[in-house]
């Protein structure tokens, strides 16, 4: 830990120092723990268990697909809540913000009520189109989706607002329509923004897993994802549970090494 | 073109009601004018830019320019941004951060529809109009402040605005890049031909680059008026503050300035060319006798007129082709100056500051 950079203010007080230390125990020694549990002699042949890589395969794959849904439906959103004013904003903004309080079994709950095979839009889904949502690959994506976008929203949102709307006010001095400002002043300039935000959208559909269980099952091969799967595997064979565990941890630590500038940056002294 | 000219400028009735502020005027330009906007912080400059760009809804009030209306409140008109034909020069500069100095400038000409090959090449004569072809594909965060802003300008020049609206586009610079491009700009107004609106803190600039000030106080034009006007006879605390300035014209060599009219003025400020040069109407002293004191520079006038002036005496005299001075109760007693006396004025070399004119000299249009 670095010295008190400003010591004539006296030194840090224990009963400040001590519930910081403990708090620093309880976020790393679980992770310690992973690792020292993980049976890494065993771990090359239960790295490549069929069973591993078609979950992993599942998790990347609506990940991904969760990922590109949150930037295509979400950056609109996320202009329209910076840049738009209208009646009810403060509402619509609320209202993205739920999944982040909602329990993500809530979720899945409210989304088989959505989409099941007697939900609102589930039964004329199923009545018109013979379609069912539930328990289906696309069930992963949508609650992924669902979970994930207001971190993409939020985040982008937080972008756009950060930026100064001048630029948009001289764009169309300069003849620019709001599409061609979005697309070419905006846009490039939130970039980063959006690379941020759907990072954190797939990380956050990377480890979903009330949503999905809920929604769309735990069948391996269509919706069992890589927590799921840790799941199952923790009640039949713990040391299997550990390996994929660790799996899905270096992928957490790979988001966070290309977010680091984002959430490590020190703040300025 | 005569009957036509009131519509082919800009009319502005402007009223913008806010809690806190509320800005009410009306203001007429002629292709060719820049007019200075300046007063206090919150005095509605910005206000009246923006209202006249269109990014300020009126509350009431009606707009036209070039003949055509672009805000009527009665009539329900309002022209969008980008129908205006405004062009706007902010004191962030706000360059497009991700876009070269070309492609900033071709942005514009881009939007209304120029091919991308035409656009370029009306942005690469744009820069070079405006002295920075070098620059021309390095990106705003290699560009001084200086640089930024002539990418500015010619970005809103090269749409061939009817208006040109400029906030402070000096204030962000150091002293020196903004006496630079305060030249160039007198310059580029001078041969741009459309109406300039220049929102200013800085006397220079008014007394300068415009041919009409307008003081706004409170959201109201409470001076409008001809550079020399409105610093001979500034109507509020501020604008006398502000352009309460005497303002000579000359050709500088070395430390020796040759005004316009023949007499000479002693500086401190060695410089070679052409010059403006202020002091404030206080560093003006009178006397009936040449004086033999530290001042050196003495001129004999007539007295114009004398009115009080705050807690000094105002003192206009015609010597040096116009001066402003500030004198004591007192000494206006003692001197008992009135107007058609004969008197000296002095000023001393110390209390004068020289600004550069540039090779083009454009003084403000005097009246």
């Amino acid at each position: 830990m670095t010295t008190d950079s400003s010591p004539a203010l006296g030194r840090a007080p224990l009963r400040l120092l001590v519930p910081a230390a403990v708090a620093i125990g309880l976020l790393v020694v679980p992770v310690v723990g992973l690792v020292l549990r993980t049976p890494w002699r065993e771990l090359p042949e239960l790295l490549v268990e069929p069973a591993l890589r078609q979950a992993l395969w599942i998790s990347v794959l609506t990940a991904t697909a969760a990922m590109l849904l949150c930037a295509v439906l979400g950056l609109p959103l996320a202009w329209v809540l910076a840049r738009t004013t209208f009646r009810g904003r403060g509402l619509v903004r609320g209202l993205v913000a739920v999944p982040l309080v909602m329990p993500p079994v809530v979720a899945g709950v409210a989304l088989l009520a959505a989409f099941g095979r007697t939900g609102v839009v589930g039964g004329p889904l199923r009545d018109l189109f013979g379609v069912t949502v539930p328990f289906t690959t696309v069930a992963v994506v949508l609650a992924h989706t669902f979970v994930a976008l207001p971190f993409f929203v939020l985040s982008v949102e937080g972008a756009l607002r950060a930026g100064n709307p001048d630029y948009d006010s001289v764009a169309a001095t300069l003849g620019a329509s709001r599409w061609m400002t979005f697309r070419r002043v905006t846009l490039p300039l939130v970039l980063p923004g959006i690379g941020a935000g759907m990072l954190l959208s797939w990380a956050r559909a990377m480890g979903e897993f009330g949503a999905t269980i809920t929604f769309a099952g735990n069948y391996p091969g269509t919706t069992q994802t890589m927590p799921l799967l840790i799941y199952s595997r923790l009640q039949s064979d713990p040391d299997a549970a550990y390996a994929l565990g660790l799996v899905l941890l270096v992928f957490s630590l790979i988001v966070l090494a290309v977010l680091r500038d984002r959430w490590l940056r020190e703040a300025p002294a | 073109m005569t009957v036509n000219a009131r519509t082919e400028g800009l009319d502005a009735e402007v009223v913008v009601a806010r809690p806190e502020h509320r800005l009410d005027v009306t203001l007429s330009a002629e292709p060719g004018d820049v007019v200075a906007v300046v007063g206090p912080n919150g005095s509605g400059k910005t206000t009246l830019l923006r209202a006249v760009a269109g990014l300020q809804p009126l509350s009431s009030g009606r707009i036209s320019c070039g003949g055509r209306v672009w805000d009527d409140t009665v009539a329900g008109v309002r022209l969008s941004v980008q129908e205006r034909r405004v062009g706007m020069v902010l004191q962030d500069i706000l360059l497009f951060p991700h876009l070269t100095a070309t492609d900033n400038v071709a942005f514009g000409p881009r939007s209304r529809g120029r091919t991308r090959a035409d656009a370029r090449r009306d942005a690469t004569a744009w820069l070079d109009r405006l002295g920075v072809t070098d620059l021309a594909e390095r990106r705003p965060h290699q560009l001084s402040g200086g640089q930024a802003q002539r990418v500015a300008v010619a970005r809103a020049l090269a749409t061939d605005p009817l208006v040109l609206l400029l906030d402070e586009p000096l204030a962000a610079l150091d002293v020196g890049a903004a006496m630079a491009l305060r030249l160039e700009l007198a310059r580029h107004l001078a041969e741009y031909g459309g109406i300039t609106l220049l929102v200013t803190h800085d006397a220079i600039d008014a007394l300068t680059i415009a041919n009409r000030v307008v003081v706004l106080d409170e959201g109201r034009i409470v001076q409008h008026g001809t550079p020399a006007e409105v610093s001979a006879l500034p109507r509020t605390a501020h604008a006398a503050r502000l352009v309460g300035l005497n303002v000579l014209h000359g050709q500088s060599r070395g430390s020796l300035v040759e005004l316009v009219g023949g007499t000479e003025l002693v500086t401190t400020t060695p410089y070679d060319g052409p010059v403006h040069v202020t002091f404030p109407p206080a560093a003006v002293a009178l006397s009936r006798e040449a004086g033999s004191g530290s001042a050196r520079n003495q001129w004999r006038g007539r007295v114009g007129s004398v009115a009080p002036h705050g807690t000094v005496v105002r003192v206009h005299l015609d010597a040096a082709g116009g001066l402003i001075a500030d004198v004591t109760a007192e000494s206006a007693g003692r001197l008992g100056v009135a107007p058609g006396q004969e008197v000296w004025a002095s000023v001393k070399a110390t209390e004068v500051t020289v600004h550069a004119a540039g090779p083009v000299d454009r003084p403000a249009r005097i009246t």
